[in-house]
């Protein structure tokens, strides 16, 4: 059964979704990869605004390919996590609560979300095509300098993801391999 | 002397650099095909599926299979009787600015590792040259994503650590990597060699089907055994436990030093891209 949830997810929401629940999400999100975290952290340090409303904001740890003449967007797949757990802690801090990618996350962000409350999803790695047929509309919001790792705003329907680590710190890339390991007995 | 230009070269390459990024070889579907009717465990057969429906998607639109199409590794087997008229790298880097803007591919490289800033056409090309003999060249283009290279590891073991040693560490990175390399994911190794050949060799034979085992009994029967092994991990498809880890264990070899041990593993995601042509 997947749980349908409309964007953004504030803090109240965020500790409702659970490690392990199938999702589709609806409504706004922004993607910012390694290089547009790097500068919107470097803002955040400084005391400046980001360029977006960071409050109950979700990330897209995603840099698409070009869209194709027709096209909304190009494939649009999630890369590995683990490059933005330097900055995520902070994210948090300022407002994020979804995070969208794949992967592992260090101990900090994990604590990040269980002090504010924030959740983790993984999109299907690998899956761009598939995963690009749920943006509805993209544009540039700024960063346009770093290519595909610029920060855009996206709108997306029923984009298809699995809560990989809640608000209470549960993990099913730990919890997932031990249930299928103890199910061959 | 057989004469080519380069310029057949660049078109070749821009070519291959588009159908591989949107096609997934046959033998890489057919593992994974084989690896959904195997996989006992639902979540996996999910995802699976899903992975499946995906490059169906890209081939039948020609977009690609994953948004990072990667650096583009070009693999030349030169034959030693053919003359290329032009320069070879030029018109190998022109071949991946082509293909990549053409394609409309993502450009995902950085001119400087440390500074960091966009070349913005994907080049250069990672170029491996070989010389064989004849006088035919083959060209592979290999596009290669950074979520699974990252998670490559290569170790200078010990001739005494011997073969437990080694699958001893190509086990472990495959563990460590966990849900990070967008598993399932092909396993290329490398054995013997020097540091930087054993690397090559890694590299090297994630160019080969997985439907070929190495040509020596005893190191295709050692793929067989990690290949199960690795299944045995329970990390499964995406990380979120199953059988399917690893859709194949690719190992290359050769001679090395009477001191050495040389190891190292690349490891490939469930998008595992190549494609060749001969001119």
């Amino acid at each position: 059964m997947e749980k349908h949830i409309q964007l953004p997810i504030t803090r109240e929401t965020a500790r409702t979704i659970k490690s392990g629940e199938s999702c589709l999400l609806s409504g706004v999100i922004y993607t910012a990869r390694d290089a547009a975290h790097k500068r919107l952290c470097e803002l955040l340090a400084a005391g400046k605004p980001l360029p977006f409303d960071v409050k109950d904001a979700t990330i897209y740890y995603v840099g698409p390919t070009p869209a194709k003449p027709g096209q909304v967007i190009g494939s649009a797949g999630p890369t590995t996590s683990y490059r933005m757990d330097a900055y995520s802690p902070a994210m948090i801090a300022a407002g994020e609560t979804g995070m969208i990618g794949k992967g592992k996350r260090s101990a900090e962000v994990v604590a990040a979300m269980k002090e504010h409350g924030a959740v983790y999803f993984a999109a299907i790695g690998g899956a761009g095509a598939l995963l690009s047929s749920c943006i509805k509309k993209a544009e540039i919001v700024c960063y346009e300098d770093l290519g595909a790792e610029a920060v855009r705003r996206l709108e997306v329907e029923n984009l298809p993801v699995v809560c990989v680590i809640d608000s209470e710190g549960n993990n099913l890339y730990e919890t997932g391999r031990k249930a299928y390991l103890d199910s061959l007995g | 002397m057989r004469e080519i230009q380069a310029s057949v070269l660049t078109e070749t390459i821009a070519r291959l650099a588009v159908e591989a990024n949107c096609v997934l070889p046959c033998d890489v579907k057919r593992r994974i095909e084989d690896a959904r009717k195997n996989e006992p465990w639902e979540t996996a057969q999910g995802i699976l599926d899903k992975i499946i429906e995906n490059y169906g998607i890209a081939e039948a639109n020609t977009v690609p299979i994953c948004q990072d199409t990667g650096v583009c590794c070009v693999f030349l087997k030169i034959g030693q009787d053919v003359h290329i008229d032009g320069d070879v790298r030029t018109a190998v880097d022109e071949g991946v600015r082509r293909g990549y803007g053409e394609g409309y591919l993502r450009k995902s490289v950085v001119k400087d590792p440390l500074r960091r800033v966009n070349t913005g056409d994907n080049t250069p090309a990672m170029l491996y040259t070989e010389l064989v003999p004849g006088d035919r060249v083959e060209i592979t283009v290999a596009p290669k994503g950074f979520g699974s290279e990252n998670m490559s590891r290569l170790a200078m073991l010990k001739p005494s650590d011997g073969v437990e040693g080694v699958k001893a560490f190509i086990l472990k990175t495959v563990e460590e990597a966990g849900p990070n390399p967008c598993p399932p994911v092909v396993v290329g190794v490398g054995i013997g060699g020097t540091f930087d050949k054993a690397a090559y060799l890694a590299k090297k034979a994630l160019m080969r089907s997985t439907d070929e085992r190495n040509s020596d009994p005893y190191y295709a029967d050692l793929e067989a055994e990690l290949l199960e092994k690795i299944n045995a991990l329970g990390v499964g498809p995406q990380g979120f436990g199953g059988r399917t880890t690893a859709l194949a264990v690719n190992i290359e070899w050769m001679p090395t030093h009477i001191a050495g041990l040389p190891v190292a593993v690349n490891i490939n995601c469930h998008v595992t891209r190549h494609k060749t042509a001969v001119l």
